[in-house]
């Protein structure tokens, strides 16, 4: 324990005068997104790299001639495993259990946070080396550990970066996707002393060096601790099996040197099948990384004498799947395998960036996942969360990539209507919204709807057009950057009245 | 063939050259169109915004007035992939019995323009004459609901004196996204923007599509900036050259 007293408490905690990043008190989204769209630093290293990762993907996907029979298939698999959940829950507990794991049930994050402290306390470990996982992000288990006392070392080189930057991640895959390098060595040079092993000083930000600073950081930690925690890529309810896919190999470390491991997971991670998987290790690294195959795949089923962790416990967590799985458009949502497909397609992500949503799930998926593990669907919720499923000009991208074909633009308008149901929306867009509905009752209304925009065009156009008026509110959003052709003095309908016999002005 | 003109609320009121050269093409293919004039909105912009139970009167009276036409011909693929994707829905919903059956009886028969002239009519060479170098904006619901493919620009290509040039990254949102343009005013804007940059560097004199709605947005982009490049709706140019 002594080693352990020779590097100070994680970055999460400490220094002082950084306090834990945190996602809670992210404007709403129009307003997060206006902040970000003003760092050009940021538009440019996600133009580049969202560019890159959708060119690559097109090719992977463009290899595979029955790709669009894979993603009906993951599409179904994922789908029997929502109908048949509880039955394959306890398949997999059992499972688990008869190969020497322990299984725990979370109904929420605070109930996952406490049973990850006790089990780490358990074991005697004030700190823990994590495998890059989403779920302990939505959860916020580090800043949870941090408050027992415990230190969480994340070993994803991305997420080493954010955690080392006091930062916030932006992707789902590659969180630190809104760095470029020479930043990257800027944040290894500042903080790397502060956490373990400092980085050497002629670091420079070629990537090869970056790597070998990373690595040689993360050595210490890998050999040293006594507890990893890791998330699940898939579990599968037939063999007990839980598995994880990644690209680096720290993954691995923390799989099979310490002698306790934790794995949190949603309860919505399941296969029934060994044999599924032949669809989502082809679905997954092509969506993903842009790959044929990830370069590492770790599984375990419960524990192995001699090999490995001797103490495995497997948490399942609810936070609201539940809620999610009970509304029969939103729970496609369920399906999703964290590829992060969609967000490298999606023209809103690309110029926002991933902290815009306030969620760990950013982009097209976070948008409908956050909202409705938020209980959007079930009471109104907070004006953040409300503007998630309008994050979106709905344009499609989303949906044609998806490997297990979530509708996502389907679910943000159903969860736009959730947000109206519960009066989320401002009184301005109501009373607009309420008078077009007004105007559209008939042709008669509609004529008279359209004199009067004739007339108010009249009043405010320059040949023809409308350019800036100092309005307020919606329309002053549109003309502040945007003119407008002048209503027509006479609309179609008017026009067809008196000429659609010959189809001519005269 | 009895063809009717579904105009929509936004051509009507903003864009009625629009209605007058799809009348135009089509009269020239020697089909003559009826205008029903109980027609009012589609709902999408009610629909795609979430106020779902205003749109269902909407959807009602669509039904009713397009009913025991054989095509309902429309100058908006994103109004026709209202219809035709999210109607049933809407009925679905509504609690209606009759509905969901008056939906499908007409929903399938909306056609887009393009649509209707290369499926329907089996035309592509509509005899239109526009010596201008064009480039082509593929709405995002044109593409990815209605799966237009390149019907427009067959068309397009088709069209006398008429230079197609490529348009970068064509296949990306423009940001307009109906009401996302002003409740997401800056990220729309800045996807228009981007758009409108590629569009300048193609050299193009017109900008075309199969959708005003986006038109107009990227239309005011280039307005504002005192551009020379015009925006015209795809019936627009396929119109021109016909009373010649």
């Amino acid at each position: 324990m002594t080693e352990i007293r020779e590097f100070p408490p994680p970055p999460a905690t400490s220094p002082p005068h950084t306090p834990a990043p945190s996602f809670a008190g992210t404007p709403p989204f129009p307003a997060a997104a206006k902040a970000a769209l003003a760092d050009g630093q940021l538009r440019e290293n996600l133009g580049r790299a969202t560019a890159t990762i959708r060119e690559k993907r097109a090719r992977a996907v463009g290899e595979v001639a029955d790709w669009e029979q894979l993603r009906l298939a993951g599409a179904a698999i994922k789908d029997e495993v929502l109908a048949r959940l509880p039955e394959l829950l306890d398949e997999l507990e059992r499972n688990v259990t008869a190969a020497g794991g322990e299984v725990h049930w979370a109904r929420d994050a605070a109930e996952a946070n406490a049973i990850v402290a006790r089990l780490v306390k358990a074991a005697g470990a004030d700190e823990v080396v994590k495998v890059k996982s989403m779920v302990t992000q939505e959860i916020e288990l580090n800043e949870a550990l941090a408050r027992e006392g415990i230190a969480a070392w994340e070993t994803d080189l991305a997420e080493l970066i954010v955690q080392l930057g006091h930062d916030l991640p932006s992707h789902i895959l590659v969180p630190a996707i809104h760095r470029n390098r020479s930043e990257i060595r800027e944040i290894f040079r500042r903080e790397m002393a502060a956490a373990g092993r400092p980085a050497p000083d002629d670091l420079t930000d070629e990537p090869r060096a970056l790597a070998e600073a990373a690595r040689l950081h993360l050595r210490e930690k890998f050999l040293r601790a006594r507890v990893a925690v890791s998330g699940a890529n898939f579990a599968i309810a037939e063999t007990g099996t839980v598995m994880v896919v990644e690209s680096e190999g720290n993954g691995r470390m923390c799989l099979t040197l310490p002698e306790t491991l934790i794995t949190v997971m949603g309860i919505e991670k399941l296969l029934p099948r060994w044999q599924d998987l032949e669809v989502f290790l082809t679905l997954l690294p092509r969506s993903s990384t842009a790959e044929r195959m990830n370069p590492y795949t770790s599984m375990w089923t419960g524990v192995t004498p001699g090999d490995g962790p001797q103490s495995f416990h497997l948490v399942l967590l609810d936070a609201g799947r539940t809620d999610t799985l009970s509304d029969a458009v939103g729970r496609q949502a369920l399906r999703c395998i964290r590829c992060s497909a969609c967000l490298n397609v999606c023209p809103v992500y690309e110029r926002t960036g991933g902290r815009a949503y306030g969620s760990p799930y950013p982009g097209p998926i976070g948008a409908i996942i956050t909202p409705q593990l938020r209980g959007i669907a079930r009471h109104p919720v907070d004006k953040q969360t409300a503007s998630l499923p309008y994050a979106s000009s709905l344009c499609g991208a989303c949906y044609d990539v998806c490997p297990v074909r979530i509708d996502i633009p389907e679910v943000l308008v159903h969860l736009r209507g959730k947000v109206v149901e519960h009066g989320g929306l401002p009184n301005e867009e109501r009373v607009m919204m309420g008078s077009l509905g007004w105007a559209f009752g008939g042709p008669r209304r509609m004529a008279v709807a359209e004199r009067t925009a004739a007339a108010g065009g009249i009043v405010v156009a320059r040949k023809g057009r409308i350019g800036k008026l100092p309005l307020p509110g919606m329309l002053g959003r549109w003309f502040r950057w945007r003119d407008l052709p002048a209503p027509a003095r006479q609309s179609f309908r008017s026009w067809w009245r008196k000429h659609g016999d010959t189809g001519t002005d005269g | 063939m009895r063809v009717a003109l579904f105009i929509t609320c936004f051509n009507d009121l903003l864009f009625p050259d629009v209605g007058k050269a799809t009348v135009a093409v089509l009269r020239r293919l020697g089909h003559e169109v009826e205008f029903p004039d109980a027609q009012t909105c589609c709902g999408q912009m009610h629909f795609n915004t979430g106020y779902r139970a205003a749109c269902v009167p909407l959807v009602r009276r669509f039904a009713e007035t397009f009913a025991g036409f054989d095509a309902v011909v429309t100058p908006s693929a994103s109004c026709a992939a209202m219809v035709r994707h999210h109607h049933a829905t809407v009925a679905e919903e509504s609690g209606d019995g009759a509905l969901p059956d008056a939906v499908a009886a007409v929903a399938p028969r909306v056609r887009e323009l393009s649509e209707f002239l290369v499926d329907d009519l089996g035309v592509v060479d509509v005899g239109a004459r526009f010596p201008h170098a064009v480039a082509f904006h593929p709405t995002c619901h044109s593409l990815r609901l209605l799966r237009v493919g390149d019907r427009p620009q067959r068309l397009l290509s088709s069209v006398e004196g008429l230079r197609l040039v490529d348009l970068p990254g064509a296949d990306e949102c423009c940001g307009f996204g109906g009401t996302f343009a002003v409740k997401n005013a800056d990220t729309s804007i800045a996807m228009g923007d981007d758009k409108v940059d590629a569009l300048v560097a193609t050299g193009a004199d017109v900008l075309t599509s199969a959708d005003t709605s986006c038109l107009m947005h990227l239309g005011g982009l280039l307005s504002r900036r005192g551009s020379p490049i015009r925006v015209m709706h795809l019936a627009e140019i396929l119109a021109a050259g016909a009373d010649a």
